[in-house]
């Protein structure tokens, strides 16, 4: 991959380095710790991991400021933690507990926190895109300047909702950076198996969007392009769609035995890792020692411990406030 | 008030042309958005002149994207505006049926109550002009069906004029059906006319013999009916419902109580239509005060056809419904 090989000669700031490393390290941590919660059935439902695509969340958050708005998928996890919604309220959401960062109401797929100004966890493919055109809308007639960033897979472009907010987004020059994390497979269907044009920069650019691809497997590169994309949305220059190249380990869901691909493509894949790749570059820099690893992992390992047992310590919502939340209970300002 | 006992004459479309001027002068967070709503003037006319008026950021034409700007809409909410979305027809709406009622019913419920959505949708439902069958259902029963949206039907020119304010202070999403029959209706408004309830049925005209439960462009079908009914001395009620979720069932439970007669008048087709719920409730609520079987009348079941005469025999008409009301009290005419 060109991009990597450009990113390669970049000196490294260290502690930036290992902000970006620790980011990736708890979503690949917390997200282990989900499966083995999953196969203990404590969390329930659809359980969608991220493993292998940890740069991009990482990378993308690092540049997005407080102000800005997240809109995302069924996906998320990656993106609501390294956004800086709590390991604790994300856990408790899986567990279904009203301590969870949507009260339990969601789960795995509909991670919502108004702190964080992070808009879901929508489960409907392509779904979120026109909300944060809107977002971006209001930002704009409000005099905002600040940014939205949607998140959305690959398989999203097949809907009309991403044609139709590429087209409203760039016609009124909205604050939207559209990170879309291709990761080959939608489900189970290959890119090239549902679309006529896989180039999915030209679909944007057909949109009179400034639209580039990025080695999603390198948080540096990852974290560069956001920067440049952010940017350019910010001072007014409308929207830009990036196209995160990455690839999912795992399966689709916890229901998927993977049919649709070959084992050695995922062994290819996991070969350019993007935890292992950058703690290798921080290496040879020598920027990473074994004990900053090791302390690492450990402080991690700490933060898990603790969702968990935030989690377990939680409590159910008592079954008479049901039918909570379907109409607001006060009146909005 | 200077204007106390001043009445001005106008149509449905003037009353709810004002309300949105109203709208847009007293909160500069309102702002419209739909195709055609700009310099065309609105496909039925409704916000003509407002383009000059507010200008186009507040006044905005869209492309033909009924999905991603009911979207932006459910976004620019979350942002901070009070959009008010205007979708062509009621058939055109199912365009946009993800976000509606995947997005903008769910989303206060999935983010266990952080993000209420204050977004106002008109659009023009039912038929009677000859527009066939992709322009003219009356589909509002079917949005009535889903929690965590507010669906109302405004049949006068009071309620054309004052459900827009009280939709806009409402802090969840609100659905205004104009049955396109109703546009050019003349009337006397007060000049002081405001803000009216969103969920309460209206007895627009009483009576002892027999209940009619109706809404919107049947409404003045109803009332005609009954008026021909008081000619062969049959006291019929009118009720307005208004408001199709939440269902007032109590005005209509204690109007049935007093008739004992009830017959539901609706253009929406009959199976498994509001009819339906309504006449359930009924069973439910005053099943022992019956004195005759529910009687539904109801648009028939067949996609509206063009021809007028197959169209009129298609939907609810006085004649029909002065017929029940005779045969359930037990006369023949």
């Amino acid at each position: 991959m060109p991009l990597l090989a450009e990113t390669r000669q970049v000196v490294l700031d260290r502690e930036h380095c290992v902000s970006l490393l620790r980011q990736m390290m708890r979503i690949r941590r917390f997200e282990e710790k989900c499966a083995e919660l999953y196969s203990a059935s404590k969390i329930r439902g659809f359980l969608h991991l991220y493993v292998g695509e940890e740069a991009v969340a990482a990378g993308a958050m690092a540049i997005l400021q407080p102000d800005d708005a997240i809109v995302s998928t069924y996906r998320e996890h990656g993106h609501a933690l390294a956004r800086g919604v709590s390991a604790r309220t994300i856990m408790a959401e899986m567990y279904g507990k009203q301590e969870g960062c949507s009260r339990g109401r969601g789960g795995s797929m509909h991670l919502f926190d108004a702190a964080t100004r992070f808009y879901g966890g929508n489960a409907i493919v392509g779904g979120g895109l026109p909300i944060a055109v809107g977002l971006a809308l209001a930002d704009k007639m409000q005099g905002q300047q600040r940014v939205t960033a949607c998140f959305f897979g690959e398989g999203a472009v097949a809907e009309g909702e991403f044609h139709e907010s590429m087209n409203l987004a760039a016609l009124w020059r909205l604050p939207v950076v559209f990170c879309c994390e291709n990761n080959l497979y939608a489900m189970g269907t290959a890119l090239g198996r549902s679309e006529s044009e896989v180039d999915l920069c030209l679909k944007a650019a057909s949109y009179e969007i400034a639209a580039w691809p990025v080695d999603g497997m390198d948080v540096i590169a990852s974290e560069d392009a956001t920067r440049r994309a952010y940017l350019a949305v910010h001072s007014g220059g409308g929207p830009c769609f990036l196209e995160f190249r990455t690839y999912r380990f795992r399966a689709h869901s916890m229901f998927d035995p993977q049919l649709y691909r070959e084992k050695q493509e995922v062994e290819e894949w996991k070969k350019r890792d993007p935890i292992t790749a950058l703690q290798s570059r921080m290496q040879e820099q020598g920027l990473l020692s074994e004990q900053d690893l090791t302390r690492l992992e450990d402080e991690i390992a700490g933060e898990i411990t603790d969702a968990v047992q935030f989690a377990e310590n939680g409590s159910l919502e008592p079954i008479d406030a049901l039918t909570r939340f379907v109409y607001s209970e006060k009146q909005s300002a | 008030m200077s204007t106390d006992g001043k009445v001005t004459h106008m149509t449905y479309r003037e009353a709810m042309r004002q309300a949105l001027r109203d709208a847009l002068l007293r909160d500069p967070r309102v702002f419209i958005m739909g195709e055609d709503v700009g310099r065309y003037g609105g496909c039925y006319a409704v916000t003509k002149g407002l383009l000059e008026e507010f200008g186009p950021e507040r006044i905005r034409d869209t492309p033909l994207s009924e999905s991603a700007f009911v979207g932006a809409g459910i976004g620019a909410a979350l942002g901070g505006m009070r959009p008010i979305v205007e979708i062509m027809t009621v058939n055109f709406s199912l365009l946009a049926l993800d976000q509606i009622v995947n997005n903008a019913a769910t989303m206060l419920h999935m983010s266990g109550g952080q993000f209420n959505i204050p977004l106002v949708i008109r659009m023009t439902t039912g038929a009677g002009r000859q527009l066939a069958a992709q322009h003219s259902h009356s589909l509002e029963g079917w949005y009535a069906h889903i929690p965590g949206l507010r669906i109302v039907a405004p049949a006068t020119l009071e309620d054309a004029r004052g459900m827009l304010w009280s939709a806009l202070e409402d802090p969840d999403p609100v659905l205004i059906f104009e049955h396109n029959a109703l546009y050019n209706m003349e009337g006397e408004l007060a000049a002081d006319a405001g803000a009216v309830d969103l969920d309460k049925a209206a007895v627009r005209r009483a009576g002892t013999d027999v209940s009619l439960i109706t809404y919107g462009g049947s409404l003045w079908k109803t009332v005609s009916a009954a008026e021909q009914l008081a000619q062969s001395s049959i006291s019929a009620e009118v009720i307005d419902l208004r408001a199709l979720r939440p269902l007032d069932t109590a005005t209509v439970v204690e109007s049935v109580c007093a008739t004992h007669r009830a017959v539901i008048v609706d253009e929406g087709w009959r199976s498994g239509g509001i009819s339906a719920e309504i006449s359930a409730r009924i069973m439910e609520e005053a099943f022992y005060e019956l004195d005759a079987p529910v009687v539904r009348i109801c648009g028939a079941e067949v996609p509206v056809p063009y021809p007028k005469h197959l169209e009129d025999a298609a939907l609810p008409q006085s004649a029909a419904i002065v017929e029940a009301v005779n045969r359930m009290v037990g006369r023949h005419g």
